[in-house]
């Protein structure tokens, strides 16, 4: 490793209305090292990697590449300056071709020559290992191709730094050792790379040092080797990790103890899911688990009626019902908090109080608003319940850090008191702490009787939570584990089809 | 009241303070350059009746179709994220209907005035759920879908009445387009008033609000929140449609007749602008209705301003645009934006300084 300082962030400080979101914090990446930012969320990494992009301007502190001190003032700026950034949602243009994504932006003149392009990108692609091509439009690729575009597109930038922040969220096993691969590439290659992720493992696997910030604060910088995971998430989440085993043991006593099926459906179908036969029972936990793409989103969805319903014969509590839309599921008791927050959970312009209020009162009707003041009431209520940290209930939801969007969306739900709550990747792209409050969260609903299914892409999570897990390949189920099953390897074997139970 | 007020001054710059300023400097303006404008006197009008008069109550008299379009292309703006620019040609379509059904035989009695007006308002109601469904159904930008109606709405007008344009006479339509004996304010005025009375009354008893909101702002998630957008924007183009209704039918009684072809005018574009000078993103979303209809008067008061200081009718669009040029630059983001940067950097500097001394202790 060398030690040579590439990048210099010191004191860097930075407000928003109310809130003081980085305070003195300190920065450095050394020339070829991968750099490994933790924290919780709001601890103020997406504001520190912003702010090195361009995208804020900082309120205090200095910033030098290489030595010279720079200003930022804009992401075009950055990008000129040698840094680029893959962010966690993609920001390419999905109605654009592959090779106009990758070079958007930085053409000179007027006048851009399609063909070359498209063979360049194609080369780009070819090199990286990235199963794509510069005439395919980026829309039709898959979410981790994209990803991965937008990692070529900075890589082709010749950039110094290279910020990928969640660059993994959305990428499996496979594709994730390939963007790991092309990671230490770069870094042979001196490049400096800053790596946000909410997944310890992979920080262990790829990063040389760490940099761990709390409230907007720095804690310090470790080197990876010299940092046990343990106190990695003790120094992330301020506390030690009592809760993390406590967790665990209340997973066991809060598995199923009745026996009245709540859902069950036949031969379920939807216009994206194949037909499948499903039940839960009152108060369990289960799962869906699969890889990307194996159909448990899909399948989730057919339940709610998210998308077209095909066919399939539904009761609930023994009583046939027919649910081909989202209102006529919500009426029936299920709730279900979407994939993809940003499209399809979070009114981002709206305040975090009409957003919490919005089921319940689609469920109440046209006619029957909900007034000002039960609605504050309400969201008083659940802003105290699930710890939602907001400057106040009138606040933007968008403005909220990832974490707390996502427990205003789980606000919604609980809101409207339902039955069946369906979580499909509640836990995605946010930090820890909330990951573990989510999670008590469900274990707590089972006991109070509301059947869940919730599904994650960390099947740790899943294990700790769940009393049955319903495994996924090609979109078929293809085995179901439970009790003793229920561990790491098992699944591993049922996703990869080597002894279904 | 006190409430809104901290709000639009506590939290950086309200959505209302861009029309609530350019009313205020055109006050301004018009006390300095002649402070006869704002007097207003009681005067005998044709009629016999005792009636106010002056520079303003032209100002509000005269925006009142315009206001009342502005409601509706609010709502219809903030579910699609797109305009009606139908709304002149419609408003034809729906006067005419007004006139056809006066002219239908027999006395002109009030019971018929009624039934008149509300086949103008089914008539329009039809045409624009036609926009909605459009809109809505067939996922056609709003300004493409509208511009159907647009391009045709005046020529369904002409044949409505046969190619003609009749007028009508009767003290009722008198009473409406003008003023009700012994009520000197001038009726339109009040239609406007019972027009944002019953928008509130509607919207403090529904959550069209939330809903309309809701829709144009994310619809995939209100989807999945049981919302169903397609009625949602449906009903926001029938509320427009009503609105036109009401406007087209102010429009002809104030003349007495209905002319297919100049009545209400280029409206549409005045109502665009009218919700935009209120603050309102034309990309849908949020949005204050009480803005539009502010920014309908703003519209109003600058051309009458312009009337009174005898700038040639030809060149009033020029100076019309040179303000509303800068009235959209100064409720741009961009400006928003750097204004409350100033704002709160005037704000925080004592805090600041506190914050350093004790930092450094």
């Amino acid at each position: 490793m060398q030690d040579e300082c590439l990048l210099q962030m010191r004191n860097i400080e930075k407000r928003f209305p109310g809130v003081l979101a980085l305070n003195g914090v300190d920065f450095t990446l050394r020339k070829g090292e991968i750099h490994a930012l933790m924290g919780e969320n709001g601890a103020g990494k997406s504001t520190l990697i912003k702010i090195l992009t361009g995208v804020y301007r900082m309120d205090g502190g200095s910033i030098s590449i290489e030595g010279s001190p720079i200003n930022i003032h804009s992401p075009q700026d950055a990008q000129n300056k040698g840094i680029s950034t893959v962010y966690q949602e993609i920001t390419l243009c999905p109605n654009l071709s592959v090779a106009e994504n990758m070079f958007i932006g930085r053409e000179k003149g007027v006048w851009v020559d399609q063909k070359t392009n498209e063979k360049r990108a194609d080369e780009i692609l070819e090199r990286l290992g990235i199963p794509a091509r510069g005439a395919k439009q980026l829309g039709n690729c898959s979410l981790a191709v994209q990803q991965m575009v937008a990692i070529a597109r900075a890589v082709d930038m010749k950039c110094k730094v290279l910020i990928l922040d969640e660059p993994t969220s959305s990428l499996d096993d496979k594709e994730v050792k390939m963007l790991f691969d092309l990671m230490r590439d770069l870094k042979a290659k001196g490049v400096g790379i800053i790596f946000v992720t909410h997944f310890l493992e992979q920080v262990y696997e790829v990063s040389d040092r760490i940099t761990v910030l709390r409230n907007g604060e720095l804690v310090g910088e470790y080197l990876t080797e010299e940092l046990p995971q343990v106190q990695l998430v003790a120094k992330m989440i301020g506390k030690d990790l009592d809760e993390l085993n406590t967790l665990g043991e209340a997973g066991e006593d809060g598995k199923t103890r009745s026996e009245e099926v709540y859902y069950e459906a036949k031969g379920l179908s939807s216009s994206e899911a194949l037909p499948f036969d499903f039940s839960i029972r009152k108060g369990e936990v289960n799962g869906f688990t699969g890889l990307l793409g194996s159909g448990r989103s899909e399948s989730v969805r057919a339940i709610f009626g998210a998308d077209k319903v095909n066919g399939g014969k539904v009761k609930i509590k023994g009583e046939p019902v027919k649910i081909t839309r989202p209102i006529e599921a919500m009426k029936h008791g299920i709730g279900y908090l979407a994939e993809d927050r940003k499209r399809d959970g979070i009114i981002a312009e709206l305040s975090v109080r009409e957003n919490i209020i919005l089921a319940l009162q689609v469920m109440n009707g046209f006619f029957k608003p909900i007034s000002r003041r039960e609605s504050e009431a309400f969201a008083d209520e659940y802003i105290k319940v699930l710890n939602i940290k907001t400057a106040s209930r009138e606040t933007p939801v968008g403005s909220l850090s990832g974490g707390n969007q996502q427990k205003v969306i789980l606000a919604r739900w609980l809101l409207t008191h339902p039955d069946y709550l369906i979580l499909d990747e509640p836990t995605r792209g946010i930090d820890i702490g909330t990951k573990l409050e989510i999670q008590k969260l469900v274990l707590k609903l089972a006991e109070d009787g509301v059947s869940v299914t919730f599904i994650s892409s960390e099947i740790e999570e899943m294990l700790r939570t769940c009393s049955r897990l319903i495994v996924m390949r090609d979109r078929h189920i293809v085995g179901e584990l439970t009790g003793k099953d229920l561990n790491q390897s098992q699944v591993m074997k049922t996703i990869a089809g080597g002894e279904a139970s | 009241m006190k409430k809104k007020e901290r709000k639009l001054f506590g939290n950086g710059l309200g959505q209302l303070a861009i029309p609530i300023i350019a009313i205020c400097v055109l006050v301004i303006f018009n006390l300095i350059r002649d402070p006869s404008f704002f007097s207003i006197e009681l005067l005998q009008n044709s009629d016999g009746n005792i009636v106010l008069s002056g520079n303003l109550i032209s100002v509000i008299n005269g925006a009142s179709e315009l206001a009342i379009l502005a409601i509706g292309m609010t709502l219809v703006t903030a579910a699609c994220g797109g305009q009606d620019i139908s709304v002149g040609a419609a408003a034809a379509i729906a006067g005419s209907t007004f006139v056809k059904v006066l002219k239908s035989g027999g006395q002109i009695t009030g019971f018929k005035v009624l039934l008149a007006f509300l086949l103008a308002c089914l008539v329009a109601v039809i045409f624009a759920s036609f926009n909605g469904t459009l809109v809505a159904v067939f996922k056609i930008q709003p300004m493409i879908a509208t511009l159907i109606l647009y391009t045709c709405g005046r020529s369904i007008a002409y044949w409505i009445n046969g190619g003609a344009t009749p007028t009508v006479e009767s003290p009722i339509l008198t009473a409406i387009g003008g003023f009700i004996p012994w009520i000197p304010v001038p009726t339109p005025i009040l239609i406007v008033l019972v027009m944002a009375v019953i928008i509130k009354v509607f919207f403090r008893f529904t959550s069209i609000e939330l809903f309309t909101q809701s829709v144009g702002i994310n619809g995939s998630a209100a989807r999945l929140n049981g919302l169903n957008s397609t009625f949602i924007k449906i009903l926001s183009f029938m509320i427009l449609g009503v609105c036109v209704a009401v406007s087209g039918c102010i429009g002809v009684s104030r003349l007495g007749l209905i002319n297919h072809e100049t009545l209400l005018l280029d409206i549409e574009m005045d109502a665009i602008l009218a919700v935009a000078i209120g603050g309102n993103s034309l990309g849908g979303g949020r949005f204050k209705i009480s803005g539009s209809i502010m920014g309908a008067y703003v519209i109003q008061m600058l051309t009458i301003t312009l009337w009174a200081m005898k700038v040639p009718s030809t060149n009033v669009k020029a100076y019309k645009a040179i303000v509303i040029v800068l009235l959209v630059v100064a409720g741009s983001p961009v400006v928003k934006k750097w204004f409350e940067k100033t704002v709160s950097r005037f704000k925080n500097r004592k805090p600041e300084v506190a914050a350093k001394g004790a930092g450094e202790s």
